[in-house]
């Protein structure tokens, strides 16, 4: 008998991937208990309708046809949620320099500032990094990737974007501008935050063409021009690293009078200026669990920052203010503890979804189970924001992704190791 | 103590273990009369319970961290000890009696690895005193002597159940020096929260921190670097050893670098070793025999999970965070189950560390995400069990497990009291007991304590405009 050819093989299985592929976004989740992260609230015993990748009704008794059918016996299903503001698929290992992409250092050992606006880190983002399961399969479907202001670059740090963890090499949403005030910034602009202003307003001199390209006095690029004079013009958003209540005035009186549509990023004494917030719309992202005073912009840290802020009417959504990327995973503990120290369930759960999805221009996309929007799902095994329940399945665009990662694998290596005679190595 | 030093005799190779009798630091009375011992302690322990009546805790379920679980339990306390456990206990007519129906009480939660104090916050570089980043091997000095008592990381710490915790000198250096055991309880001094009776710890670091920071000062540069200065460190004590015994009544020159290695080779002194890859821990096992001491527990160790049946085997505690990874390469390879393998290996002691001052305020939470992790491949973990992660098992590392660590009649009465169950985002400690005082209450602001450092810092915050 002749062998298939491999060739032929390959066709094969091509086929096959294409049609399950298809096949596999529909999906119909029955009996759910459906957080939906809109005004529709949470909705018991619910079922909720996939087509090609997007939900397309909820309701009880729904029809899927052919579409596979997942019996969720009445637990949680939420959108997938946000990770954070943090550099996964720009960095794999912290420590080795040739796997973080995150920050622009052009004048590192010089004293000059490298005001470099035009650098979007999104053009670094690798869609295999082994982060993107790690946070994935704890229930997590897409995240704002940043650019880090850091030494040798400036306090303004470049452009990020949203990406979505479903192998897409492109983000699925507007860019982002990151600017870092404060003290974590001043070593940025000549050691006092005063200056920080300073050049901020410089800056936008430049844009308007007060000081002309060629002057000795010029900081940017005409790339950099153009950049910021998008977000100078409200054009996009501006993600500000800022902690201390003084700072956030400012920055609040500083982004009305130069229509810049900023959100805030750290925010750790928010909640001594949280009607201020309020008042001017201002979406804010917060760690919960950086309570302690760290440094001297955040003597006022408190686990209830974001309980205030909540209750204040401010939209608060969270981020890890350490090692993001890795732990991406904590952002529920982060909402879990925010609810535990006051703030409504409903609201955290915002936090993980509908506001950072609003915030950085993607709400019609993510952040809700609504008609319409991509079927990124997670189903629990109990209250997603208690560290004592975890993802069960994760859906990206209605396909079921697997509940791998390198982790899972490395554990199911270890965890069976008596099994064989052979090493570890020897176990697929 | 006395039968871990023993132990610890059983597997020397050097005869000096015999005949220097394990003496406890606050043994002071150091007479002229004969050779100061390796672990005399001149800076003893000044800490004095805070005076308290009875108090009977009612109705409680109680983890005890003996591994049992109580329903509808009572737990007793008089004179800064636990009396009895059990249910219907009548309490004295004097004693303060506490309704814990609904409640969860376990013992006082034990951190084995804190930088508290050598690292407080804010993150003053004036006070960043963690590591004598000066030589590869400083077992001369002593981290007690960096701590800043008004870290206001202690209170955050109180309001996560801590009562007892370790704090280490940094992981810069192979022999960073000797760590010190301290009560949560704020005091002017760090003599004033000293654990009376406390071994020290000795911190060592494998890896990828040493050669870092010594890689372009002279070295080590490299692990096979590393690991020769360990042995050359240890080879010195020996002979150290040998001479101080021959020496006669003066003991010769004291050597303050030497006396902390003969106390971690004679047993007095703990070894926490700062250790991550799996082949690594074994290394510094093969090291531990070679020189004649025990290692009693690495910490971070991401890897002990693919090493977990030796560990047990050895009797060294793995010190481990829930779920920490990916920050260097040596942290590459973490997993979330890797407290629970510990756990389950034969005879496998797992610690639920934190190394942070916020993960500290939160080992319960730590501790819920590996049970969690758990349950999702089917193997459960049940609370009483959990519990002796943060408790016995850190206190038999350090040492102290004789006296705290379970909520055992004649033991410390370090206690807390949850608002449910500890292993959940939402669990709370609302009350905090050490030596049978309440020194927290969520709900009594005059229970809260606060360091020098926070006071007055908020006095024109009504004014602002």
């Amino acid at each position: 008998m002749k062998r298939p050819s491999m060739k032929h093989l390959a066709a094969a299985a091509a086929l096959l991937l294409a049609s399950t592929g298809a096949f596999a976004q529909d999906l119909l989740i029955r009996n759910a208990t459906v957080h939906t992260a809109t005004r529709q609230g949470t909705l018991q015993n619910t079922d909720v309708l996939v087509r090609n990748g997007r939900i397309s009704a909820i309701g009880r008794g729904l029809s899927g046809g052919n579409a596979p059918v997942i019996d969720a016996q009445g637990k949680p299903l939420t959108p997938a949620f946000f990770a954070g503001i943090n550099d996964i698929g720009a960095e794999e290992v912290s420590g080795e320099s040739a796997t973080v992409d995150s920050h622009l250092a052009l004048g590192s050992g010089n004293k000059d500032m490298q005001v470099r606006p035009e650098f979007d880190v999104t053009t670094a983002y690798n869609p295999e990094s082994v982060l993107i399961p790690v946070a994935r399969v704890e229930g997590f479907g897409w995240t704002l990737l940043a650019a880090t202001p850091t030494a040798g670059g400036s306090f303004i740090g470049g452009q990020g974007a949203p990406v979505r963890f479903d192998g897409s090499l492109d983000p699925f949403g507007p860019k982002v501008l990151f600017v870092t005030l404060g003290a974590d910034g001043a070593n940025l602009t000549g050691g006092s935050r005063a200056g920080q202003w300073m050049v901020l307003d410089q800056l936008i001199d430049e844009v308007r063409g007060r000081i002309p390209q060629d002057s000795q006095f010029a900081l940017l690029t005409p790339a950099g021009r153009s950049t910021l004079a998008r977000y100078f013009g409200g054009g996009g958003r501006v993600a500000i690293g800022v902690h201390r209540a003084s700072d956030i005035r400012r920055v609040l009186r500083w982004a009305k009078a130069r229509n810049v549509r900023i959100a805030l990023v750290g925010a750790s004494e928010g909640w001594k200026v949280a009607d201020e917030i309020a008042a001017a719309g201002v979406p804010v992202f917060v760690d919960t669990l950086a309570n302690l005073p760290a440094d001297f912009d955040q003597i006022g840290a408190t686990l209830e920052n974001a309980a205030r802020m909540s209750n204040a009417g401010v939209d608060v959504g969270f981020t890890l203010s350490d090692s993001g990327s890795h732990y991406a995973r904590k952002m529920r503990q982060v909402a879990g503890n925010a609810v535990s120290y006051g703030m409504p369930w409903e609201a955290a759960l915002a936090g993980l979804t509908r506001v950072p999805a609003q915030a950085f221009g993607v709400g019609n996309e993510v952040g809700g189970i609504a008609v319409g929007r991509r079927a990124d799902l997670a189903l629990w095994s109990g209250d997603p924001l208690d560290v004592a329940h975890t993802a069960t399945q994760v859906w990206m665009g209605g396909r079921a992704t697997p509940m791998k990662s390198r982790q899972t694998e490395l554990r199911d290596r270890y965890l069976h190791r008596a099994e064989s005679v052979l090493p570890p190595a020897y176990s697929q | 103590m006395h039968k871990t030093a023993l132990a610890a005799c059983a597997a020397l190779v050097l005869a000096a273990c015999a005949s220097t009798p394990p003496s406890k630091p606050a043994d002071t009375g150091a007479s002229a009369s004969r050779a100061p011992l390796f672990t005399d302690d001149p800076y003893p322990s000044t800490y004095q319970r805070i005076p308290s009546g009875p108090v009977l805790i009612s109705g409680a379920t109680v983890l005890d961290g003996t591994g049992k679980r109580l329903e509808n339990a009572d737990v007793l306390m008089r004179d800064g000890k636990i009396v009895a456990i059990g249910a219907g206990l009548e309490a004295p007519a004097d004693a303060v009696r506490v309704d814990a129906r609904g409640k969860w009480v376990t013992p006082g939660i034990i951190d084995v690895h804190s930088h508290l104090g050598v690292y407080p916050s804010p993150a003053a570089s004036a006070h960043s005193d963690g590591n004598e980043a000066t030589s590869p091997v400083t077992a001369q000095v002593w981290a007690e002597h960096s701590i800043w008592p008004q870290d206001p990381g202690f209170a955050a710490a109180l309001a996560g159940g801590i009562t007892s915790l370790q704090i280490l000198p940094g992981s810069a250096n192979l022999i960073g020096g000797r760590g010190v055991t301290l009560k949560n309880v704020y005091s002017t001094t760090y003599q004033g929260m000293k654990f009376p009776g406390a071994p020290w710890g000795l911190k060592m670091a494998c890896g990828e921190n040493p050669k870092r920071v010594y890689g372009s000062r002279g070295g080590p540069s490299t692990r096979m670097g590393n690991i020769a200065g360990f042995r050359a460190a240890f080879a010195d004590a020996a002979d150290y050893m040998k001479k101080r015994q021959g020496a006669g009544k003066d003991g010769g020159k004291r050597d303050l670098k030497m006396d902390s290695l003969a106390g971690a080779i004679n047993g007095d002194i703990r070894v926490h070793n700062h250790c991550y890859r799996a082949d690594e821990m074994a290394i510094m096992l093969d090291l531990a025999k070679e020189y004649g001491f025990k290692i009693s527990a690495f910490h971070h160790g991401v890897e002990a999970y693919k090493l977990a049946d030796r560990l047990a085997a050895e009797g060294v505690c793995g010190a481990l965070w829930a779920d920490w990874w990916g920050f260097k390469m040596e942290s590459f390879d973490g997993i979330q189950e890797n407290i629970l393998l510990v756990d389950r290996a034969p005879g496998g002691c797992a610690i639920v560390h934190s190394d942070s001052g916020e993960g500290i305020q939160r080992l319960n939470q730590e501790a819920a995400k590996v049970m969690a992790n758990g349950r999702r491949i089917g193997i459960d973990t049940t609370p009483e069990h959990a519990i002796r992660w943060l408790t016995i098992n850190a206190a038999k590392s350090m040492g102290i497990d004789d006296v705290t660590g379970s909520l055992e009649p004649g033991k410390m009465a370090d206690v807390v009291v949850w608002n449910g169950s500890p292993f959940s985002s939402y669990a709370q400690a609302e009350q905090v007991y050490i030596d049978g005082a309440k020194l927290y209450d969520r709900r009594d602001p005059k229970l809260q304590p606060k360091s020098d450092f926070m006071l007055g810092q908020d006095l024109m915050q009504g004014e602002a405009k």
